[in-house]
């Protein structure tokens, strides 16, 4: 998949002029795959630069994605100098008027949800990537020493590394606001990641609404009603990310992690027993009732026509067996079933059953490794999401041997800390690293930069992701050769400082300044 | 006799010695809801008896027998804030009709406050211990799931175990803007924190605009326009802190510490040598020329008025020496002086110059340890801050500079710009900041502490939500009793609630662990 940005001859008006100047202002992050960039630099103004739809283009202004995008981007161009008042009307002897975006592609998927298709299906041009690469060109936009907009003439040929992107914000340990999700998505965009993973509910609380089941937030959300994402919310998520070419892939992680499911839905989770009798705590989800199934079948049927992404995540991991060790009814099923003590059998008994029912609904699902460790029978084309620090490559080794595709997580865990400059051993994954025949690589499709929500909420969210995702977010982009640590701090700070004046709280790379600091205080 | 005269005859106020103490009680109520205060007062006495409070009639006013009345701004502009955070739905609203002052009175006896409550003369603001007793009333009231306002019946004496809590900021490695300035000491308010130490210049960046140097922060600032604190940012600055009860400390750090400062000053700086030819680089502050002891006194001169707080802070930690050794015009300065080959002697003699300069315009020092390790002769008033160490390095600094006779500031143990994983704040709460050996004398030289938040990966973006609710936790240990406060574990559900309070308020505090808060933090 390949999209170009060029700006042919015609698109200038007014006669050249050479300017040895090479921007400084000028970086961009993810780096393209090739670029050339030349000392001709041309203005753009405010009140005469367009960006349209070239002849000839199979897209056109019904396309509502692009026109969103359109105007999204020329505000990012030129937003702040409409702040400050009137466009300037001067008129300069080199001028960039117009962006031409020509879609060549048959079907230009206005109105369709990003897909791990949409990556793989090498249309060029088509609409994500004019979104994708209508954020390069914003990035190549600079204000020189007198405010005026600037761009270098510049050619680049670019495609993603890899097909999932992606970004896990964890609502469940605590609350998101909505506005702190879209404006996350956004920040996403520019910096081409195109997976939200929503681990939307886990044991601290069940946040989302389900029509099926209300009692599941009513009763398991932190509050009922300031605490929740409504059928609404979840769409408006769905919609900001599909303008961006963002996919949204929600997680429903079970059997573990299901404390909050429990408070709503009465016998889902198994009850623990203190020697013969009930300690009145609850356990991962029972296994062994009809009704578990029958509740599982009711609320994945929503969940897949909620959530419009082909793939739903269905968790599975850390499973924590002393409770259904401590339940006699469950051991009784065991020496039914012939399991033993072997409760990963039990454990992989439930996912089975589960993945069926999830199938019938028509959707590819993924899955935590743990799942593909404990030998569940997997559909074809399941994704395997890569976590545990110990051993990743022995793990991505064997997930693709076994002929799945996979994901890397395990060494982006942005919610752990530290002081300094982490963002450099993010940097420096290479998710390739792994022994294995180029088949096996081509099985890596991506990864994710995880955060966690311990200790994360909308106070610190935004500046504790970004940049530090950044870094991830470059790994997954761009050639595996682009791995010069300090070119890549000389772009990233001012990449940071890009994000920044877009009014997102990035927080900085180390001492230094932004031409305009963060004012959102 | 009706419920509201009976409110009215028992909101009183009593003070004693060192202390002060009111108890509030309103009109009705029976349901139980005990809330804590952050940090945690000397004593507190809380029953289940919970009354009423109504907005609308709610006043604060002074009681007729005070000795400050309507006119002493600072109060008159605390009762306005506080009325804000106590009744926060209703500071939403269109405001309340004047008519109605009256009703139940917050009433305090402010002339007693005086002198009694803190000895220390730079404390000699009546209003302090009203301000610090309306915060931990407005920490007292709660909503229940009506929005009704309530207090429990509640006596609090209270005052704080140390004199000097402070909160470092570095405006030198990153800029921080005004507003960042000014929210932080609101939030420095709530935990009671009263000295803003501000680090105002450093190597990286001189964003003080001199009135004397301009040429300072014209070519040493970041950007010479907007990077800068303009005179008048730094009166607001001190105002905004004179009416939370906090004073501002400002720092300007030398020998070292000081690259951003030779930009704009020539021959400031000493150059380097590689070999017999200057290197092109620079390092510390040049202390051989008289010049710059010239300089330095008519800088302070300046800098002493603008900031008029009693003491000055100068710096003086981690002076490289490699410079000044490669230099000959200061190896024959060290030669004509019989320094010899140490250093730190050359130091010695800096410092001592700044000392007399500082002393010269009757402030008190303020210096890093360093300047006590290396140094025999230090006025005795000094202040030295400790900054490094493991815990027991730090124990027997305390242990030497007290026995030297200085007072002195532990920072060390609260650097919360080094972050981790989890909860940290932990560590920083049982910290205890008298715990080394010494006789009962020295340990009252140990007047207070500073977290401190340098600045080399924080700035607008992270800064608030990296400080609370983390620089709590020292709040509590320089404020409270250490006995009553030695319990992580019982700490740690009033910290969460806090916490809230300060999101509440507007104040962007991480979150200690999972969970949530009625009103979350709505900004991005």
């Amino acid at each position: 998949m390949v999209y170009t940005l060029l700006f042919p001859s015609s698109w200038f008006y007014g006669k050249r002029i050479e300017r040895s100047r090479l921007s400084d202002e000028v970086s961009l992050w993810p780096l393209p795959q090739q670029f050339q960039t030349s000392p001709v630099a041309f203005k753009l103004s405010a009140s005469r630069f367009k960006i349209v739809h070239a002849p000839g283009s199979t897209a056109g202004p019904s396309c509502s994605l692009l026109q969103n995008a359109f105007r999204r981007y020329f505000k990012y161009i030129f937003g702040y100098v409409n702040e400050q008042g009137q466009p300037r009307s001067r008129v300069f002897d080199s001028e960039l008027r117009e962006l031409q975006v020509l879609i060549t592609s048959t079907d230009p998927e206005c109105d369709a949800y990003p897909s791990l298709k949409t990556d793989e299906s090498c249309k060029p041009s088509s609409r994500v990537f004019v979104v994708l690469g209508l954020e390069t060109f914003s990035q190549l936009v600079y204000e020189d020493d007198y405010g005026v907009n600037n761009i270098n003439k510049t050619s680049i040929l670019d495609y993603p590394r890899f097909s999932h992107r992606g970004i896990l914000l964890d609502t469940s340990r605590h609350y998101l606001p909505l506005k702190v999700i879209l404006a996350n998505l956004e920040v996403m965009a520019m910096n081409k990641f195109n997976v939200f993973h929503w681990h939307i509910v886990d044991d601290s609380s069940f946040p989302f609404l389900s029509r099926t089941f209300p009692n599941l937030s009513q009763q398991g959300a932190y509050h009922p009603y300031t605490h929740v994402y409504t059928p609404v919310d979840v769409k408006s998520v769905i919609e900001f990310a599909r303008m961006r070419g963002i996919r949204v892939i929600a997680e429903f992680d079970t059997p573990g992690h299901t404390q909050s499911w429990g408070k709503g839905q009465t016998d889902l989770l198994t009850p623990c027993y203190s020697g013969s009798s009930p300690s009145g705590t609850f356990g991962p989800v029972n296994p062994i009732l009809n009704s578990t199934y029958d509740f599982m079948t009711s609320f994945f049927k929503e969940i897949s026509s909620v959530f419009a992404d082909a793939y739903i995540h269905l968790g599975g991991d850390e499973v924590d067996f002393s409770c259904w060790k401590s339940n006699p009814d469950i051991q009784k099923f065991m020496e039914q079933q012939g399991f033993g003590q072997d409760y990963s059998k039990l454990e992989s008994y439930y996912i089975q059953r589960l993945l069926d029912i999830v199938s019938s609904t028509k959707k590819g699902y993924m899955v935590w490794q743990e799942v593909f460790d404990n030998e569940v029978k997997l559909k074809g084309d399941t994704v395997v999401e890569v976590w545990k620090m110990n051993m990743v490559e022995e793990e991505l080794q064997n997930v693709t041997g076994a002929g799945f595709t996979t994901i890397l997580s395990a060494p982006w865990y942005l919610d752990y800390i530290s002081y300094g400059q982490d963002w450099k051993n993010y940097y420096k994954v290479e998710p390739l690293s792994f022994n294995g025949t180029p088949e096996q690589k081509k099985l890596v499709i991506g990864g994710e930069a995880c955060l966690w929500g311990e200790y994360v909420d909308a106070t610190n969210l935004t500046p504790r992701l970004w940049p530090r995702a950044s870094a991830v977010a470059e790994r997954l982009w761009s050639d595996e050769n682009v791995k010069d640590i300090g070119s890549a701090y000389s772009r990233l700070e001012k990449h940071r400082c890009h994000m920044v004046r877009r009014g997102i709280p990035a927080e900085p790379l180390f001492v230094g300044h932004c031409g305009h600091e963060y004012s959102g205080l | 006799m009706t419920s509201l005269n009976m409110a009215l005859k028992m909101f009183q106020a009593q003070i004693k010695l060192l202390r002060f103490l009111f108890l509030l009680i309103v009109i009705y109520g029976e349901v139980e809801h005990v809330y804590g205060v952050w940090p945690m007062p000397q004593q507190i006495t809380q029953s289940t008896e919970r009354y009423l409070l109504n907005p609308r009639v709610f006043a604060l006013s002074y009681a007729n027998d005070s000795m400050a009345q309507s006119g002493c701004s600072v109060l008159d502009v605390a009762f306005k804030r506080y009325f804000k955070l106590i009744f926060p739905d209703f500071a939403h609203g269109t405001g309340r009709d004047k008519s109605l002052r009256f009703g139940n009175t917050l009433r305090f006896y402010g002339e007693l406050y005086v002198a009694n409550i803190f000895r220390q003369k730079y404390l000699n603001s009546i209003s302090c211990s009203v301000k610090l007793g309306l915060e931990s009333f407005s920490q007292l009231v709660y909503q229940d799931d009506s929005s009704a306002y309530f207090v429990n019946k509640t006596e609090i004496e209270d005052y704080p175990r140390f004199q000097f809590r402070g909160l470092l900021l570095d405006t030198s490695r990153h800029y921080l803007p005004v507003n960042s300035i000014l929210s932080t000491l609101d939030a420095m308010a709530y935990s009671k924190f009263n000295v803003f130490h501000w680090h105002i210049v450093d190597d990286p960046s001189f964003p003080y605009q001199s009135s004397t140097y301009p040429d300072l922060s014209n070519k040493g600032a970041f950007h010479p326009m907007t990077h800068i604190y303009t005179q008048s940012d730094v009166r607001r600055v001190i105002a905004h802190a004179r009416l939370r009860g906090i004073r501002v400390l400002p720092e300007f750090d030398s020998p070292g510490h000081t690259l951003s400062w030779g930009k704009g000053q020539p021959d400031f700086l000493t150059p380097c040598y590689k070999g017999d030819v200057p290197s092109g680089s620079f390092g510390p502050l040049n202390p051989t020329l008289s010049s710059s002891y010239q300089f330095m006194s008519d800088l302070f001169k300046e800098v002493t008025s603008v900031f008029h707080d009693s003491h000055v802070h100068l710096g003086g930690d981690e002076v490289d020496f490699t410079c000044w050794k490669s230099n000959p015009k200061v190896q024959a300065f060290m030669a004509k002086m019989g320094f010899g080959s140490d250093y730190t002697k050359l130091e010695s003699y800096y410092m001592e110059n700044i000392l007399n300069i500082t002393a010269a315009l009757n402030k008190i020092s303020i210096v890093w340890q360093d300047v006590f390790d290396y140094h025999e002769h230090i006025p005795k008033d000094t202040v030295l801050e400790i900054w490094r160490g493991t815990p027991a390095e730090i124990r027997a600094e305390l242990g030497r500079i007290t026995l030297a006779g200085h007072r002195v500031l532990l920072s060390a143990p609260w650097y919360l710009n080094h972050i981790s994983y989890g909860q940290d704040w932990r560590n920083a709460y049982t910290v205890q900041p008298q715990n080394f050996s010494g006789t009962e004398q020295q340990k009252e030289l140990v007047i207070g502490g500073e977290v401190c938040m340098w600045g080399e990966y924080v700035d607008a973006t992270n800064l608030v939500s990296r400080l609370w609710p983390r620089a709590c936790a020292a709040a509590e240990r320089l404020w409270s009793n250490e006995k009553k406060t030695s319990s992580v574990e019982r700490a740690f559900p009033r910290l969460k609630d806090f916490r809230c309070t300060l999101v509440r308020r507007g104040i962007q505090a991480e979150p200690l662990f999972f969970g949530h808060c009625k009103h979350e933090y709505s900004g991005l």
